[in-house]
Parts: C-alpha cells; structure tokens; sequence
C-alpha cells in the first residue's frame, strides 16, 4: 500500500515536471492565411457545437443512470410499444437537431469555405511549382521577380540527431537546406505534382494541404498575412524517407524577396555556368551532393540496403565504363542511371545540375570503396553534353 | 414478443468426431462460431502486441527500437489484421452462434459453406504476417508497408509484401462474402414461423445490412487489388499516369469498399447494443420501427460517400460539396439510434453488470468517435485534420470504442449462454475500467498532437510533440496488458465457474434465453413459434 502510494506521487510529480516544460498546444497552431483563419473558426464553431451535445447528451444519461437504477428499487416504466404517431414525433427531434446543425449552421459557412479554398486563380500575384520526389521538396518559380529560380530542399537534421548520438536541434526534423522563400501579403498560386508516389504539402499554419499526384498537376493557394519561418511535414505516407522531408517555408516583405530573387538568380546562374574542375573539387562537392541525396538509400558507406537499394562500394555500374568508343555515354552505365534512373532509382536530370551529377558520380568512382579503372573523372561539360 | 419453445434434444445427435478432426470438418454453427470468436482474440493480440511495438518507437523522439522501414510494415498490417482478422471474424462468430438461436433455427442455412468461410482465414493471416518472418531468411523485405490503404504507385513499388497483402485481402473477402451469403439465406429462409421481418431481433437486422454491404463492396476491393497485382506484374498502367492511368482512381475504388467497411464492422455492433439495453434496463427497446429505418438509411448512405476520405486529393468543387454534405447527413439516422438508445435506458430498472457497463461506456466513447467525424466532413476542415493524428484518435474511438468495446460488451454478454458458467464478474468490471480509462489516456493527447500539426504514420516526430506522445505511449501499454486479463477471464470462464442459469440476466428477452445454458449440440429440435 505504501509503495503504492509513493507510485502515485512519482507519477503525479512526473506529470507536473512534463507540464512544467511542456510546450502543449490544445488547438491548431496560430493561423497566417485566411484560409488557416477560416479553418480555426470552422473548428472552433464545431467544437464548441459538438461539446454542447456532447455535454447535454451526457448529462441525460448521468441522470438516468443515477436514478433509473435496479439496487433502488426503480420500477421500468410500462414503455410499451410506443404509438407510432408518438415513436415518429419523439425520433424526428433529434433527427431535426442534427438536420440543423449539418445543413444551416455548419453548412452554409462550409460553402462559402470550400468555394474559398478551391479559388486558387483568382487575385493571385504569382505561381510557383512544387514537386515532391522521395524524400524531398522541389521548388519552381514560375513567373515574376523570382522568374526561373528552382531549387531543392532537403532535410538538414542530421542522422546522429535521429539516432540520439546528438542532442536534437530545436526544429529537429522540421528544419531544411533551402526553405522556400514567398512574399507576404501575395496571393500565390501553388501547382502540385511529384516525380515518384504520392505526397502531401502540408504547413498547418497555412490550412491547406494538397496531395501532389505524379503525372497529375493539383492546385492550392495560399497568401501568408505575416513574416515568419513557418515548418510543416509531408503528410501522404511515401516510403521510408515520409518523416523526414519537412516543408519550410520563410515568409519575407516584398522588398526582401525582390533582393533575394535577384540574389539566387545570380548564384543560380553561376552554377549553370560549366567549367572545368579538379578532381579534388569534385570529390569535395560530390560528398556533399551525395550525402544529401543519395545517402538516405545508398547509406553514408554505399553498403545500400540491398536488396532494395544496391550497394554502390564495388557496384559494376559505379565502376564500369561510361562513354563508348563514340564518346557518347552507354546505356546502363553510371551516368545513365544518375540521370535517367531505373525502377526505384530517380531521373536526377531535372533535380541537380551539371556540375553536381559530375561531382557525385566522380565521389562515387573514387570514394566509398571504389577505385574506377576507366572514366573515373567525369565532367560537367559532359553531363551537359549527354544531356543534349 | 413471446414465445413458446422446448428445449429438447436427442443424445444421438450429438454425435461427431473428437480432437482436430471435429473442428476440421464441423459444419455445427456453434462449433464454427467458437472458431470464429477465438481465431478473432487470437488475431486481436497479434494486432495489438505490433501497434506497441509501434508506439514503444514513438514514446520518444528519436529512432530507438527499429528503422522507419519496419516501422510502416508494423502500421500497415496492424490495421489489417485489426480490421478482417479481429474484428470482422468476431462479428461473424457471433452471427453463427447467435443468429440461428435468437431467430429459432436448427443451424446456419449452407454449414459446409460456413466451415470453408472459416478455414479460409487462417491461411489468410498466415500469408498476411509471412513475410516478417521470410525477411528474417532473408528473402524479400518484410511484410505490406504502405499502410492498409495499399495507394499507388507507393504500393507498385514497394516489394514481395504487397503482393502478399493482396492475396490476403482476396482470400479474407471470400471468406467474408461467403459467411454474409450464408447469413442472407439462414436470415431469410430459417426464421421461426410467426417471426416476420419486423418482429425479428435487432442483431438480425444489422448483420443483414451488413451482408449486404458486404456482397455490394467486397468485389470491388477484390477487383482494385487486382488491378493493383497486374499493374506491379503484368505491365498494365490502371494507376500509372505514364500509361493513361490514375493513381487517384485506385482511391476511389479503395475507399467505396473501405467505407462501407466501416459500418461492416459497426452495423453488427449496433445489432446486439439495443439488446444489452433491454436485458440491463428491464423494459423492451424503444423504437425498434425507428432503429430498423435508421440502420437501412445508414447501409444506403455508406456506399454513397467514399470520397471524404481523399478530399485533399483533389476534386472539382462540385464534388467536394456533395461528397461533404452526403457524409453529414448520416448523422441524421445515427443520432436517431443515438436517441432511442438512451431512451430505452430512460427510466428502466438499470443494474450495470459488465456487458452494461461496456455498453454504456460505449455510448459514450463512439459518441465522440460520432461527433469528431461530423466535423472531419467538413472539407476546409479537414484540409488540417486530413491525415493528422486527430484522424488516429477519431477513427480509433469509432473502432476500438465503437467496435471492440461493443464486441466485448457483447462477450460478457452471451459468454454465460455459450459456455454454461458465469464469468468472474468482479474482474470483468476490473477489465472494463482499466479498459476505458487507458483506452482515453492513448487516444485523448492524440487529438491535440493532432491539432498541433503531427501527420500519422511517420515514425519519429519532431520535439513539441513529444508529451503527448509519452502519455499515449503509457495509455497504450495498459490497454494493451488490461487484454492479457480479458483473456484470462474467458478462460476461466470456459473452464467452470458458477452454473450458469437459462435465463442467465433477469431481464432477458429472446429465444436464445429459452434454451440451456449452454445450448445443446443441436438447438431446437423442436421449432419454436413466435407470436
């Protein structure tokens, strides 16, 4: 009995210590859309509604089970078969409560919500792209200041985080490389697809959501009243990699993202430009590219998980010949695969540029094991050649 | 309604073989009901011992116990099992062994149809659960792991698991249209004379929707994972854009079976719920007429609206309006049965033995489970609840509150009637409270985990989720080792205990409380008339 006790008052102290330094949120987080506002009153309203039900309907049968009890010696009242007349009136009320709450009270402002949310043209200032691929989110600015800009974002926790080798970072799984950038106050038009399975673009804060379907193109909106750094997750089970291809999406003035398209233009234009690197810029740059992407299935050795995903370390493809006789790449050789992909391995041509598919096939030729004997360096001006 | 039977029997009728055998060839309907009740407890702990696997992972942030590959198999084919081999198989030992009792037949119309529905299922499990076991030796890697959803194009790449899921899903559906085939035959054709439809008993009346939804829906799972089977082996392109197919349209054929699964799995529940009512409150159902309405107004509305479950896949306006307003409206007939539950404990001579205390407590939980799904029909709401814990948390109190909980109150109920002993009942009461109180401990923080922004199925999370997190992992560990107790009064129970009398409840109602306790091998070798 004693220890029993001192049980409770361990676990009653364990509560209050979580609650001390929890961060418990009861509700969605702060909404910055109107979309995200629309849906909190929506929730709320409901809540609220159902609660009282809830509540009322409950109250009832405390009441009877209370009073209506055998051990008190209450007698059943003679319920016999009710007339039909007053069966029908009795079940018509609740039948009437919920037709009211369902088509007038809730259902006239959902309406005017569904209308809203699937409005995505309408005063919109701008249209990006997004594709989702596993485990990643790929951004494309469609037109306006930012015209042309694309880029990748990949998660940036890192794995000794995951595994608890590291204390985790304060937005341990929900931080990313490249956030998306956007301008407050601009309704923006956002086309949804992806390259391999299905994925979710999901930041709660927005309140919409979207399944990116590959070969489809899906479309929402959304227009952030507030800057801030705002962070979501892939909500459409994709694979293995689903917890881990956050979306993070940082809310700017227009004056800052007018710089900042000027800016990543820039760089952009920089890394198109191609030009010939040493072999040791190459291995540098490509354990970069490698780690961040292709690491999640190949490993960090290029031991793989076979039998899904092959081991790289003495892999025929990662060693074998490249270019033929012709100078032209062969079919099912290194730079074939990396580009065009095979099965479960991604095309990777419309995801990196050239000058990172030569740095990480040059990484994978002369690093995790391998020594090539032929083509062991390769180019970026003949990535971009094959590719033409 | 009342009734004259004898209960009567012929020793020699008795007769059949002993050890395996009588349980491998048995065509006896209480001998393939029991089958089908322990087959489904059996499955209930394999279901559950791998969902705490899953939510010993996520006691804390981090990867502890096993890498996210394993983590989606465990997801996947805990909801399965859960869904065709726990809960659906109990529903169906309860129609074989109650059915022909409560309506005044000899046996199920077709047994030798009833024993292969049964033997269909093990095999079934075993193909399910296999390739764990496979990808220990190496071979393929691991059981289904895209959730029981099965969505291309993640189910066309996925490995050997799948189509081991697939051929699962055939089988189980076989089974499941065979016994409903059954069920329609013995309800239409078997009933004691005087016993029209609208005198028949309420559990009747919900297994017969139900076979019916289940004849109308199966095949077109059937059909979808074949689709599914040749588009990952044979090169078609029924779900592959490349080809001029859609992935989306595997959603649509998924979800017009998965969501009449729903009331599948509840309609039964709903049967028998009233008559516990009765027994425990003294006085007959209120609105039966209304009940019965109710429960075709339901089974008519689950096969008309699918698409609530993928809005945010994607539709045009129209659709999304019709498919929302459609969902709300089966509100109306449940808060109809809501109404005449309650009623029929209004003012009833109440006592709250353990099948009461369970169906009372299941009012409750599957009203919440009720109500947060009114509000998950709303498509702008449901953009931020779509696919978030708060969906975990609704769907497990409209299934383990409003299916496992109901089957359960229905165990303690007949339980005395099958096996001729009462049960424990200080430790049946025990097993409701530790039930219902970490039933609420798991799943309430999953609501607001939910709210605050956590997507299901991921298998680590990010910090500020980590308390609701840990109290949800506590809850469900004693939900989880409270079944070790639930299991151990079953079997106690079938070993002795106090005799149980024929009547067993004092307010009983119904013909299967005119038989022994337990019935003989053969029931009713005298018909029984109803007036």
């Amino acid at each position: 009995m004693q220890g029993m006790k001192k049980l409770g008052v361990g676990a009653f102290a364990l509560f209050l210590s979580l609650s001390a330094r929890a961060d418990f949120t009861w509700n969605f987080p702060e909404p910055v859309t109107p979309m995200a506002l629309d849906t909190l009153h929506v929730h709320n309203k409901f809540m609220l509604i159902t609660a009282v039900i809830f509540v009322a309907v409950l109250a009832i049968m405390i009441y009877s089970i209370v009073t209506h009890r055998h051990s008190k010696g209450y007698k059943p009242v003679a319920d016999k078969a009710p007339s039909t007349a007053v069966e029908i009136f009795w079940t018509l009320i609740p039948f009437a409560i919920l037709l009211l709450i369902d088509f007038v009270i809730m259902g006239i402002p959902a309406y005017h919500s569904v209308v809203m949310m699937e409005d995505t043209r309408d005063q919109s200032t701008m249209v990006i792209k997004i594709t989702g691929s596993q485990w990643r989110w790929q951004y494309e600015y469609l037109d306006g200041d930012a015209k042309g800009i694309k880029f990748v974002s990949n998660l940036a926790t890192t794995n000794d985080q995951m595994h608890n080798e590291a204390d985790k970072g304060e937005h341990y799984l929900l931080e990313v490389d490249n956030p998306l950038v956007l301008p407050v106050g601009e309704k923006v038009r956002i086309l949804m697809t992806a390259s391999d399975v299905l994925h979710n673009w999901w930041v709660p804060q927005f309140g919409s959501s979207r399944v990116a379907v590959p070969g489809f193109i899906r479309e929402t909106w959304v227009q952030v009243e507030k800057a801030g750094v705002y962070r979501g997750q892939c909500k459409e089970l994709c694979g293995k990699g689903h917890g881990y291809m956050p979306v993070v999406v940082n809310a700017v003035s227009k004056e800052e993202f007018a710089q900042w398209a000027t800016k990543k233009q820039g760089e952009q234009q920089a890394a198109n430009d191609v030009k010939e690197m040493t072999k040791d810029e190459l291995l540098a740059q490509g354990k970069v590219v490698y780690e961040k992407n292709c690491a999640v299935c190949h490993q960090v050795t290029g031991a793989g998980l076979p039998p899904a995903f092959p081991a790289l370390t003495g892999s025929k493809i990662a060693t074998g010949p490249i270019f033929g006789a012709d100078g032209k790449y062969q079919k099912d050789s290194h730079l074939d695969r990396v580009l065009n992909g095979k099965g479960v391995m991604p095309a990777w041509k419309a995801t990196l540029n050239d000058t990172e598919i030569a740095a990480v096939i040059t990484y994978e030729r002369n690093a995790l094991g391998n020594t090539a004997a032929v083509d062991a360096v390769v180019q970026p001006a003949q990535v971009k050649a094959a590719r033409e | 309604m009342s009734t004259t039977t004898v209960a009567h029997h012929d020793e020699h009728h008795d007769d059949h073989p002993t050890g395996i055998m009588r349980w491998l060839t048995t065509t006896n309907h209480k001998d393939i009901g029991t089958m089908y009740l322990t087959f489904s407890l059996v499955m209930f702990l394999v279901g559950g011992s791998m969902i705490l696997g899953i939510r010993a992972e996520l006691f804390k942030p981090g990867l502890q116990l096993m890498n996210p590959e394993f983590f989606n198999q465990l997801i996947g084919v805990h909801a399965l099992i859960m869904i065709f081999a726990a809960l659906m198989p109990a529903a169906t030992g309860f129609a074989n062994w109650m059915l022909p009792l409560q309506i005044g037949a000899p046996d199920m119309a077709l047994p030798r149809l009833n024993n292969w529905g049964f033997w269909i299922l093990p095999p079934s499990a075993i193909l399910l659960t296999l390739p764990f076991t496979l990808a220990l030796f190496g071979v393929g890697d691991g059981a289904l792991a895209t959730g029981w959803t099965f969505y291309p194009p993640l189910s066309v790449q996925g490995g050997i698991g799948v189509d081991f899921a697939i051929f699962a899903v055939h089988l189980l559906g076989i089974s499941s249209v065979l016994g409903s085939i059954n069920i329609i035959v013995t309800i239409y054709n078997m009933r004691a004379p005087g016993m029209t439809l609208m005198k028949m008993p309420m559990f009747a009346w919900g297994w017969l929707i139900t076979a019916f939804l289940l004849i109308a829906t199966i095949p077109v799972l059937a059909g979808a994972v074949t689709m599914l089977l040749t588009d990952r082996h044979f090169g078609t392109h029924f779900f592959d854009a490349a080809g001029g197919g859609d992935p989306i349209m595997f959603q649509h054929l998924f979800w017009f079976f998965g969501h009449p699964e729903v009331y599948i799995l509840l309609l039964p529940v709903w049967g028998f719920i009233p008559q516990i009512l009765q027994t425990f409150s003294r006085k007959p159902m209120y609105g039966y007429k209304a009940q019965v309405y109710s429960l075709w107004a339901i089974g008519a509305l689950a096969v008309v609206v699918w698409a609530h479950h993928f809005f945010t896949a994607g539709m045009p306006v129209p659709a999304l309006l019709y498919f929302m307003y459609s969902t709300m409206a089966i509100s109306l007939p449940l808060a109809v049965l809501f109404y005449c539950w309650i009623r029929t404990m209004w003012k009833g001579s109440m006592s709250f033995e353990t099948p009461m205390l369970f169906t009372v407590g299941w009012i409750i939980l599957f009203g919440i489970g009720g109500l947060t799904g009114l509000v998950l029909a709303d498509v702008a709401a449901d953009a931020q609840y779509h696919n978030s814990y708060f969906v975990v948390a609704h769907f497990h109190y409209t299934l383990f509150a409003g299916g496992i909980m109901g089957i359960m109150a229905g165990v303690y109920y007949w339980l005395p009637k099958m096996t001729g002993h009462m049960y424990n009942e200080k430790l049946g009461k025990t097993h409701f409270w530790l039930t219902a109180i970490s039933f609420n401990v798991t799943f309430i923080p999953q609501f607001f985990v939910g709210l605050a922004g956590m997507p299901r199925r991921i298998p680590d999370y990010a910090l500020q989720f980590a308390e609701f997190n840990m109290i949800s992992t506590v809850g469900a560990f004693v939900l989880g080792l409270s079944q070790l107790l639930f299991v151990y009064i079953i079997i106690s129970c079938v070993k002795g205990g106090k005799k149980a009398t024929d009547k067993v409840w004092e307010g009983a109602q119904g013909l299967e409380w005119t038989l022994s306790s337990p019935p003989p091998y053969h029931s009713f070798t005298e018909q029984p008339v109803v007036k």
